[in-house]
Formats: structure tokens, sequence, C-alpha cells
């Protein structure tokens, strides 16, 4: 089975020591995502997966055969930037840019997890799966995306415009 | 180039099978093992993705819950029953690694993920007994703020980094295994083995021998349950202690209680002593310090590590006094 890569259909690597991320940036030239510390920490990598974020630089490429990955160049759609790209710009979300690709794939994956109900470590009541997606909340759940040049504030404010409620 | 083969499991027989041959590894959500070949402290030559094997969350028909080995960590923390009946559960696997990470991880994965020892996976600079059989360890004599104060050995004092492994030894889980021969079942308490003079030997798992589930027994007590991690910043960080605690109150008296510590020793450390100083004890801050003192009596603190013991006592009396209050409300 091929990988689905934004939409297009791509034959997997044949070695299986292809991670993710590299095939997309070097065997595929999206240069989008970005390639941090190479070892989950940063998650300069994040992309999603069926929906759902994930690290590409801990992933092997071989391991998702058969489902979607949309990386950053697949967010925009027809040229239109998606509402997170177009927030980030108005709130400064950025200064050096190397982690605004992984940040706004994980804010998205991150929105789908909120609405699904997924607890987070400071969620106070695990029983409700209606999550309000405060200050707290978007911050703890946006902590496995580091941003080393400050950006964090207007990181935040660009995610709350798009995803959080009042309060945010 | 070293070979290196990958295949996809269709089942529990067929992944044996598969890995039968020499130096084969199980492969599941790769967010271990796949940064650990990338810095050449794990070489397999084959690798059997199990990621296709069972991922189902089940009801036991005494009341517990079967989790298949393939399931998700994210899955497992925002599942009904789990969060309702096994709170520790949800609250240790929200509080590990980034959602990104949570939700490639497997079960089966986490159980057997290797320590962050920075002397382990630093191939070319250091001397780890874990890595190298009777190579020596940098650790003892270096920087080892992170490291074991409980359960260590002169040969290691590496720490296990799993968070939900902590709650899963408080809450008596078992691990089911298969191979060749057939199936037994483990308590994850005896999983993990301490380092004595083989630190490379790290579980009770056979050649070859797959983790096809995770058992939880069903248990009253566990309703009322927390966990608590201390760590160098709020998030995205292993613990330097971490306490999974349930607490289960007669008046304001403590009939009985579940206590396992993170962050301090080479294994999920179920605190059995200090379970037995509070069984029958009042609920105050008096007796959960002296349940602390009883568990860390046995601790051995190394120059950088000592503030683990404090912080551990602290943590521990800190934890029972919130769940004592919770059942008071």
């Amino acid at each position: 089975m091929p990988i689905i890569i934004n939409s297009r259909e791509m034959p997997v690597p044949a070695d299986a020591r292809v991670s993710l991320l590299d095939f997309v940036r070097e065997h595929l030239e999206l240069y989008g995502t970005k390639k941090g510390c190479n070892q989950g920490a940063c998650g300069a990598c994040t992309v999603l997966v069926d929906g759902e974020r994930i690290l590409a630089c801990l992933a092997l490429a071989v391991q998702y055969d058969g489902r979607e990955v949309t990386t950053i160049e697949g967010l925009a759609n027809d040229g239109a930037l998606h509402p997170l790209q177009q927030a980030f710009i108005d709130h400064d979300g950025f200064q050096c840019g190397y982690c605004t690709p992984g940040q706004i794939c994980s804010a998205v994956g991150m929105a789908h997890e909120v609405a699904r109900g997924v607890p987070s470590h400071v969620t106070d009541d695990l029983a409700t799966t209606e999550i309000a997606l405060n200050h707290d909340e978007l911050r703890e759940r946006m902590s496995g995306n580091l941003c080393r040049c400050g950006a964090q504030n207007g990181i935040v404010d660009a995610i709350a415009e798009i995803y959080a409620g009042p309060g945010a | 180039m070293i070979e290196l083969v990958y295949s996809r499991a269709t089942d529990a027989s067929d992944a044996i099978r598969r890995a039968e041959s020499e130096n084969a590894k199980y492969l599941g959500g790769g967010t271990n093992l796949v940064d650990l070949m990338r810095e050449s402290v794990e070489v397999p030559s084959a690798l059997v993705d199990v990621t296709g094997l069972s991922a189902e969350i089940k009801e036991t028909d005494d009341g517990g819950l079967m989790i298949g080995a393939a399931t998700r960590n994210t899955a497992v923390a925002e599942h009904p029953v789990v969060r309702a009946r096994y709170p520790m559960l949800t609250r240790a696997i929200v509080a590990g690694a980034s959602a990104q990470i949570r939700n490639m991880a497997t079960v089966g994965g986490n159980l057997l993920q290797r320590t962050r020892c920075t002397y382990f996976s630093d191939i070319d600079g250091s001397r780890c007994n874990k890595r190298s059989p009777g190579e020596g360890c940098d650790a003892i004599e270096g920087f080892n703020r992170n490291h074991a104060i409980l359960g260590a050995s002169p040969a290691c004092i590496a720490t296990h980094p799993s968070d939900m492994c902590v709650a899963l030894a408080a809450l008596d889980a078992i691990v089911h295994l298969r191979n060749a021969s057939g199936e037994r079942a483990v308590a994850l308490c005896d999983l993990h083995r301490l380092p004595e003079d083989r630190p490379d030997l790290e579980t009770v798992l056979e050649p070859g021998e797959l983790i096809t589930a995770v058992e939880l027994p069903a248990s009253a007590i566990a309703a009322r349950s927390t966990y608590r991690k201390v760590r160098d910043r709020s998030s995205y960080a292993f613990a330097l202690v971490s306490v999974a605690a349930a607490l289960e109150l007669d008046g304001g008296e403590i009939a009985d209680a579940r206590l396992a510590l993170g962050g301090v020793a080479p294994k999920p450390w179920r605190a059995w002593h200090a379970e037995a100083a509070l069984r029958g004890r009042p609920a105050t801050k008096a007796s959960f310090l002296e349940a602390a003192d009883a568990e860390l009596a046995d601790a051995r603190p190394l120059a950088g590590n000592a503030f683990k013991v404090g912080l551990a006592r602290r943590t521990i009396a800190a934890v029972l006094q919130q769940l004592t209050e919770g059942a008071r409300q």
C-alpha cells in the first residue's frame, strides 16, 4: 500500500530506517516540516496522521503505509491559508519560524483532542469530556512544541483566537 | 550497511514467528526504539511491527479491564472506565511525555522503554554496564542528579522512566505474555528486575516473548487515587519523583492504601513498606511521614540526588493528605 501525503499517494521507502520526517523532507521535498532535535524533544517535526498529531522524527515511514499524513503544506486550501496560519501572522506567532509548522500542525491535532474530551495534566475533573481550552489547558497541551525565540505569547494568542473559548 | 528487515505482524502468533530471527525486536510506536537505533544503542537486524495487534480495551468478567498491548497511551488515558475507576492511571499517562508521543506510544512499548540515563545513550563517550556489561558506570561518580536512590546496585543507578508503569504497579496490574511455547501472566511489579550485577537484564521476559495485554484487576480502592509528578519544569519532563497513591479511609483511620514511586528506582517502585505502615493508622500527616520514612529507610543517595529523599518524603505525605481531604469533602 502507498502512504498518502497531503492527498497524494507515495510509495513507501525501500529502506525501513527512513523516518517519516526524512521521507517528507528528503524524498518528497516537502521542506515545511522541520528537523529540530531529531529525538522527540522539540516538536518541530509534528505532522498529522489520520488527523492525530505525532512526531515524524520518531516514526519510521514504513509504519505509516496506508495512512493519511498531513504536513503544513497540506493545511492550506487552494492557496488560501488555514485560519490558524493567518492567526499566527496576525499575532506575531513566530520569530525565526523554525518551530512554526510543528506548532500549527500540533494545534490542529490538539483541537481534535479537546473536542473529543481527552483530558490533560491540568484537567481538574476527569469525568468531564467538555474541556474548556483556557490559559492553563492550552499551554499544557502545547508543551510538546518548544519555541526558543520566545514567541510563546503570540503563539498562544493565535491558537486561542481560533480554538479557545472565552477566558483563554 | 547493517541489514534491517521490517515486517508487520498480523496477530500475536505471527509476530512471535517473525521475531524468531536472531536479534529481532518488536516495534510499537517507535518513540524510544527508533531514537535508540539512531544512536546505535539498539542495533536490531529485524523489526516486527506489532502496532496492528490488539488495541482493544475490554471489561473483564470480574470487573477489571483488559488492555491490548498495542493500545496507544492516549487511548488508555481517555477511556471512560479508566478515568472513572482508575483515575491514577489517566493522571500518570497525561503527566508523561507530550501529546504527540502519547498518541504514538503503545502500552507494551511503555513497559519496555529503556532508561533515559544520559550515560546509557552516550555510546561514544561514556561507560555503561547496561549497554556493555562489565564496562563500568560513569554515572556513579558523574552527574547523577536524576538517578536512583532505591534498588540500585554498584553496577547501575539508572531509573525506569515510565509514569504509566508507576500507576500500574500501584494498581496490581497483570502483564500477559506469550511465546512459541505458550502464555503466562506476570505481575507488573515482578516484570522488571533490579540491576544487581546484570543491569543489561531489565525484565523477566524470555527471548522472543511478546507482551499481549495488560490487565487491571477490579479495585474499589483505585476509584480514590491520584498521581503526582515533580519535575524540573511543569510539563514535558521526566520525573524527579512521582507518587501514585490510592487510599481507603474508615472514619479517620486508614483502612487500606496503595503506593508506588517513580523517578527514584530502576523499576516502578511499589512502596510495600509504606503501605504496611499506613494500614490501621490515623489519617494524619504524622502517619504519612512515618510511612514515607519506612519506605525511604533503605534509600542510598548519591552526591547529586540526595535531595530526592526529602522530596519523595514530602511528596508522599502531600499526595496522601490530598486524597484524605478529597475523601472528607
